[in-house]
């Protein structure tokens, strides 16, 4: 395709990391770890922040600040219902709560008590939803939270932030802590890659346009942010195909203008988000875009079936949310803006079906290739990982 | 309003002979060996509620239920409801020791594609009753079961092993406000009261004694069992049975981390399996010697 921008390529003045196509030397940590940061720096300015947590005090990375500040840190054990109208009664009392568990339990298991006692009565408390997406990975389905945003944005009074990177999230975090009202900070257990700096621009309901681009704008958030930066770079060098690639780490209030921009400008959009594809970040897009500017759009999420134990990043793969799924839906998105016919069911849904039987068969064959002739296989007992030599 | 006291009068006798009771503790030996192989493979997992809970799975499986393994949706089979799943590693190992599937599956926990997930689902195990991970689920859809048996006259009975760590959560109270209502004799809750939670001891954490108390407050009937004992808790399953008016919950003071005098009663190996290499054949070589009081020939 005819390169038809005056500008193309990364936006200079986001101020992404220089390696941020050095495998190598691309730093990655967990988001949550930005949030344990976040909380207790956010702490120290404001001692009315509580902190509550539902028995995963180290896992949520609250463990920082009960060492800081003990006497602000609340001990709920395994009751999220009962945290998330504890913290409203706290609240109402004059203090900010956030309440710290895993995003399956809250707001998966409090929902209704997070919307009756926080968003309904409007109080400021802060959930804080750890392990969410399927990177939390060999845990299962059970744990891998994918209908939280869509479940929280619907909610009046509600605010939902969704950061790319460990950076990103103590922004976020801190933002938080100086917003009264109800708000939902989404963030995952796995390591991901740092891509934004402290320099990064951050402000809460503003999107970031991290790559420039006029052919195609791929909207993201989360860590899979970094895949559509990937797809995008990948995408450039290969087709010659210029993406846009905008960083929606406000999911509500959502950036309007940048959404109808983006548009009007490139005419063609991909929502990339690890979570349900539908009602989460798509939904927002989809909703925004039929209200202003309809253009033709994709998307790449979770589609429409629940998580699996895994390897996090094969789960990823295996569920088509990777860069070479966005680049084909990249590719879909420009067929429909060109008004050329594309196959009912969308080709990086296809390949990503194809893909998880391939991968899961190779898997399973490998470890059952391994099996001990004391469980019917042909190995001997002595080369089971538990039973080798250091 | 069905009259639910009038259910079925079936009582199996549990009577457990000397020789049966040697060759469960054996079983539960292997099965103890068998996890440890199994979690070191998969990487991840949790380790210390599984060991801790390996008489009683081997007590239940191969002794107290009414099951069939060839054929798990048989519709009068017991059911056994797992609320605490993450400690599913030792019912997929004592589900393979019975046959419900080839032990080699024992090499695919939590791997992409394995029907043995990181917490079990209902929809990918047949044999598993109910998908579970999010404490405190376990109780209301057992109390649902038994509630349906006595309405339709069913001879199978409930079993639900739950965590002590869960009875944080309201759900199980309300749970067992149900039970206690309606007198579901043929519903038996199973509390491995190993006295840890991930973040510390069950009783710094959120205290649950006086426990018993509790219970029999809600109507119940309380046993209280060392849950390291296969006779003790087999005892407990026939006094259980042996009630005809109150839901029983056998309290099974268990040892988290039982055989592994390293991982025994320390809250830190609730969430993860020894690392391969030294820890893991320490951990193999305690099993095996029962931490080291007996010695082998080769030794």
């Amino acid at each position: 395709m005819k390169k038809n921008t005056k500008q193309s390529g990364l936006n200079r003045e986001a101020w992404l990391v220089r390696e941020l196509f050095d495998e190598k030397k691309l730093k990655h940590l967990p988001t949550r770890d930005g949030f344990g940061e976040g909380l207790v720096e956010a702490g120290k300015g404001n001692k009315n922040i509580v902190v509550l947590c539902a028995d995963l005090t180290e896992s949520t990375r609250v463990l920082a600040f009960k060492q800081a500040y003990p006497d602000r840190f609340v001990q709920m054990g395994v009751s999220e219902q009962s945290m998330a109208s504890i913290a409203a009664g706290m609240a109402m009392a004059g203090k900010m709560p956030f309440i710290s568990s895993y995003a399956c339990f809250s707001p998966g298991r409090n929902w209704e008590q997070i919307r009756t006692t926080v968003a309904l009565n409007n109080t400021n408390v802060k959930v804080a939803g750890a392990h969410a997406g399927v990177s939390v990975g060999p845990d299962g389905a059970t744990h891998q939270m994918v209908e939280d945003i869509a479940i929280m944005r619907v909610m009046p009074n509600m605010r939902v932030f969704v950061p790319c990177d460990s950076i990103e999230t103590r922004k976020a975090t801190l933002a938080v802590a100086k917003l009264s009202g109800p708000c939902y900070l989404r963030f995952a257990r796995e390591k991901s890659p740092v891509f934004t700096t402290l320099k990064t621009p951050y402000k809460v309901g503003r999107a970031e346009i991290y790559r420039h681009g006029n052919d195609l704008t791929i909207i993201g958030s989360g860590p899979l942010l970094y895949e559509a930066l990937l797809a995008a770079e990948m995408l450039s060098h290969e087709h010659g195909i210029e993406c846009r690639v905008v960083n929606m780490h406000t999911i509500k209030p959502v950036d309007v203008k940048a959404i109808v921009d983006a548009a009007k400008q490139t005419g063609a959009i991909v929502t990339v988000e690890e979570a349900q594809a539908a009602g989460g970040l798509a939904g927002v897009v989809a909703e925004t875009l039929a209200l202003t500017v309809p253009v033709v759009m994709e998307r790449v999420g979770v589609p429409d079936r629940f998580g699996e134990s895994g390897n996090p990043r094969e789960v990823q793969e295996g569920l088509g949310l990777t860069a070479p799924f966005i680049a084909l839906a990249a590719d879909r998105v420009l067929q429909r803006k060109l008004g050329n016919t594309v196959p009912a069911i969308p080709a990086h849904v296809t390949a990503a079906q194809e893909r998880l039987v391939v991968m899961q068969q190779e898997i399973l064959h490998e470890a059952l290739s391994r099996t001990p002739r004391k469980w019917g296989g042909k190995k001997p007992d002595a080369s089971l990982k538990s039973r080798r030599r250091d | 309003m069905p009259n639910l006291t009038k259910g079925p009068k079936v009582r199996r006798p549990l009577h457990l002979h000397d020789k049966k009771l040697k060759s469960l503790e054996e079983r539960a030996s292997q099965i103890r060996e068998d996890l440890i192989d199994m979690l070191v493979e998969a990487g991840s997992g949790h380790s210390a509620g599984p060991l801790g809970m390996a008489d009683i799975f081997v007590a239940l499986y191969f002794h107290v239920l009414v099951h069939d393994p060839k054929h798990p949706d048989w519709n009068d089979r017991d059911r056994l409801i797992l609320s605490n799943g993450h400690i599913c590693p030792i019912r997929y190992v004592t589900m393979a020791h019975a046959g419900y599937f080839p032990k080699k599956m024992l090499m695919t926990l939590r791997k992409f594609g394995s029907p043995l997930q990181g917490h079990p689902e209902r929809e990918r195990l047949p044999g598993v009753e109910t998908t579970s991970g999010p404490l405190g689920s376990g109780s209301s859809q057992a109390v649902g079961l038994a509630y349906t048996a006595l309405l339709d006259r069913k001879p199978w009975r409930v079993y639900c092993v739950m965590s002590d760590g869960e009875l944080d959560a309201g759900q199980t109270w309300e749970a067992l406000l149900f039970a206690g209502r309606n007198n579901l004799y043929n519903c038996t809750f199973i509390i491995d009261r190993n006295n840890i939670q991930i973040d510390g001891t069950t009783e710094e954490i959120m205290p649950l004694e006086p426990l018993t108390a509790k219970f029999e407050s809600f109507n119940l009937n309380v046993v209280r069992c060392a849950g390291n004992s296969i006779r003790d808790f087999v005892t407990a399953v026939e006094r259980a049975h042996g009630v005809s008016e109150k839901a029983t919950v056998i309290i099974a003071d268990t040892i988290p981390g039982y055989g592994v005098p390293y991982m025994e009663h320390d809250f830190l190996w609730h969430g993860k399996p020894p690392s391969p290499g030294s820890e893991s054949q320490q951990a193999i070589h305690d099993l095996r010697t029962l931490a080291g009081r007996i010695t082998g020939e080769h030794e």
